[in-house]
């Protein structure tokens, strides 16, 4: 078999054990919960005929093993369970199921978060590389202490300071980022401007910086000095040595960015208070609304899994030395 | 270079001895090295120290005393006003040095309980141990460390232990890679061997000859993860979740003040209350991170140009 073939095959293989582990953990959450939740979430007035039926409904009555399998049945067919909020001690039903919670809050935070990778992805390629070739100059400094400014501060303290500034004292964008699903594209995107500009600036400067270091590793490498003696134009060395090593680490670090971006997005969107998938699970969690919390950490994981995956594919299917085997 | 004699003599060459500089001179001669950003940070880390340590003897007022004024404005009384229920926000940002800040201690350093021990055990071992762990941390590295830590506190509920335990499990992994990465270069050296041939136990290869010799990317380290903990358990504490009122936390006050923002127009002391604590934790990454910079820097000679 192809080199690159088998080593995309291992690597697929060991991102759908991951994919399992990570499932294994999510169930378990319910399983760690305290015997008397049922009692917890109905309210101190259920009687314990509700809170058998609950239990029943939940599946607790079964072995685990039987309910993790009808879980993972139910999540790959888009069912996610039901809230443990609406419901009371007198037995009467008003939950929701958690997907119809999540869907549309998980449209508005994709929406944002590729406004911000869309913006970030080539300012902080373009910001690497440029540092990268003119190191140690002015420039290069002064923007290494910009970003490594930015990476220090907490994304809520990037934030307000926009806010203080953009939609305060200079009121310029809305500090409330409320869309709903009628929101037209322009109104929502000037509603989300704020919190994409807080997500593309702390995300900026992680990428520009790995950016940065990944390409002068690789200039300082043997065969590219090697190339630069043999007379290579400037250009030709960049293009033709360089970028095709350069790929896997560039994809590496676009993927573990966009991914630190899926979890920026909690933080941003508590501050802004963009109706999100992030600001639901922070209710979910400060509510102990267990179902809830699992689907988004279902959603967050799968999709930093993923990101991951791919970054690591790409690295394999363009790394040279991978493709012309000897 | 000053004792040498102008002519060249076989017998004074042989004399000479060459003296070690004391710790403390060498110490010395460090600090006065030292670019002035790391000066910058020293004297902040200090300076929270100090606040974090004398917090009693600092503030004008109590963690949680109640003043009937809820929002005062800026006033040589409450020097930065009062907060949503009338307290003192100086006393509370004081305060908050001492919870904040010991907290992401204790977590980094149970981290680095959890994840140097077990790492320096892996790169010793290297059979079945070294691959359960390893998978282990994996597995763990997977899932987003907030998105981690938002399910574990939904179970076990958000409370001081719970929080310093869940964040210092789910960072210990990142220890976990690093100490065992540089240790595997160590545990084939030939004192190792040796070492293991004269019969010592598994504690005293660890702490005696392997520990020694990875200390400094360890201390490295330390400041760095210091700095994830400090702003994760910031944000956690921001979003509700994290250390509960009413502890005076800078995280948590944050979002207390944050509806003040809004007044800057009228007030633009009431618009930079909230940034307070924010630029209070912002201050001190930065500080961290620039004394971790120019220690790479002098430790390793890890110059990211050629």
């Amino acid at each position: 078999m192809h080199p690159v073939i088998k080593t995309v095959l291992g690597r697929l293989a060991m991102g759908v054990l991951t994919l399992f582990a990570v499932s294994l953990i999510i169930f378990s959450s319910m399983e760690l919960l305290p015997g008397d939740f049922g009692q917890a979430v109905l309210g101190q007035k259920a009687l314990p005929e509700t809170v058998a039926a609950f239990r029943r409904e939940l599946g607790l009555d079964q072995p685990a093993i039987v309910r993790y399998g009808q879980w993972v049945a139910a999540v790959l067919q888009g069912d996610l369970g039901t809230s443990f909020s609406g419901r009371n001690a007198s037995g009467v039903d008003r939950s929701r199921e958690v997907v119809d919670l999540v869907l549309p809050r998980l449209r508005n935070t994709l929406f944002l978060a590729s406004i911000a990778a869309l913006i970030a992805v080539p300012l902080s390629l373009l910001l690497g590389v440029s540092t990268a070739l003119y190191r140690n100059t002015f420039y290069d400094r002064s923007v290494n202490m910009a970003t490594l400014t930015t990476i220090s501060f907490p994304e809520f303290f990037v934030a307000y300071l926009l806010i203080l500034f953009l939609a305060s004292l200079y009121p310029v964008f809305p500090s409330l980022a409320n869309v709903d699903a009628d929101t037209l594209f322009g109104e929502r995107l000037y509603r989300a401007a704020l919190p994409a500009l807080t997500l593309t600036l702390v995300i900026v400067a992680h990428m520009m910086r790995m950016t940065r270091a990944a390409i002068i590793n690789l200039l300082a490498s043997p065969y590219i000095q090697m190339a630069r003696l043999s007379g290579a134009s400037p250009a030709e060395v960049i293009l033709k040595h360089a970028l095709p090593n350069a790929w896997a680490p560039i994809a590496t670090v676009i993927a573990f960015n966009l991914a630190y971006l899926v979890v920026g997005v909690v933080v941003v969107e508590v501050v802004f208070v963009y109706p999100g998938i992030g600001q639901l699970m922070v209710d979910a969690v400060s509510m102990r609304d267990i179902p809830v919390v699992q689907g988004c950490a279902l959603i967050f994981a799968v999709t930093y899994i993923l990101l991951n995956l791919i970054a690591d594919i790409i690295g394999i299917v363009t790394n040279p030395r991978l493709l012309h085997p000897r | 270079m000053t004792d040498q004699p102008d002519t060249y003599s076989a017998v004074a060459e042989v004399a000479y001895k060459r003296v070690r500089r004391s710790r403390w001179n060498r110490m010395k001669l460090g600090l006065s090295k030292a670019p002035p950003t790391a000066w910058f940070g020293m004297i902040v880390i200090l300076l929270y120290i100090f606040c974090a340590l004398f917090a009693p003897v600092l503030a004008p007022y109590g963690e949680a005393e109640i003043f009937p004024e809820a929002f005062a404005t800026w006033s040589p009384e409450f020097i930065f006003g009062t907060d949503q229920i009338g307290r003192d926000i100086l006393s509370r940002m004081i305060y908050g040095a001492r919870n904040t800040v010991s907290i992401a201690v204790a977590t980094t350093a149970l981290a680095f309980l959890i994840g140097g021990t077990l790492g320096l055990a892996a790169a010793i071992n290297m059979g079945w141990l070294d691959q359960l762990l390893s998978r282990l941390v994996d597995v763990l590295m997977a899932i987003p460390s907030l998105i981690f830590a938002l399910v574990l506190l939904s179970i076990f509920g958000s409370t001081v232990t719970n929080l310093i335990l869940i964040i210092a499990v789910l960072d210990s992994t990142r220890v976990f890679r690093l100490t065992r990465a540089v240790s595997l270069n160590v545990v084939v050296m030939d004192y190792v061997e040796a070492a293991r041939l004269r019969g010592e136990g598994l504690g005293w290869i660890m702490r005696r000859e392997i520990l020694p010799n990875i200390l400094p990317p360890l201390i490295a380290e330390f400041g760095l993860r210091f700095c994830f903990v400090f702003l994760t358990i910031a944000a956690l504490s921001f979003l509700g979740v994290g250390i509960q009122p009413p502890t005076a936390d800078w995280g948590s006050m944050v979002r207390e003040n944050a509806s003040l923002i809004m007044f800057a127009q009228y007030d633009i002391k009431a618009g930079l209350t909230p940034l307070l604590p924010a630029g209070a934790i912002a201050l001190l990454t930065v500080a961290v991170n620039f004394v971790v910079d120019w220690f790479l820097q002098k430790t390793s000679g890890l110059r990211d140009e050629q």
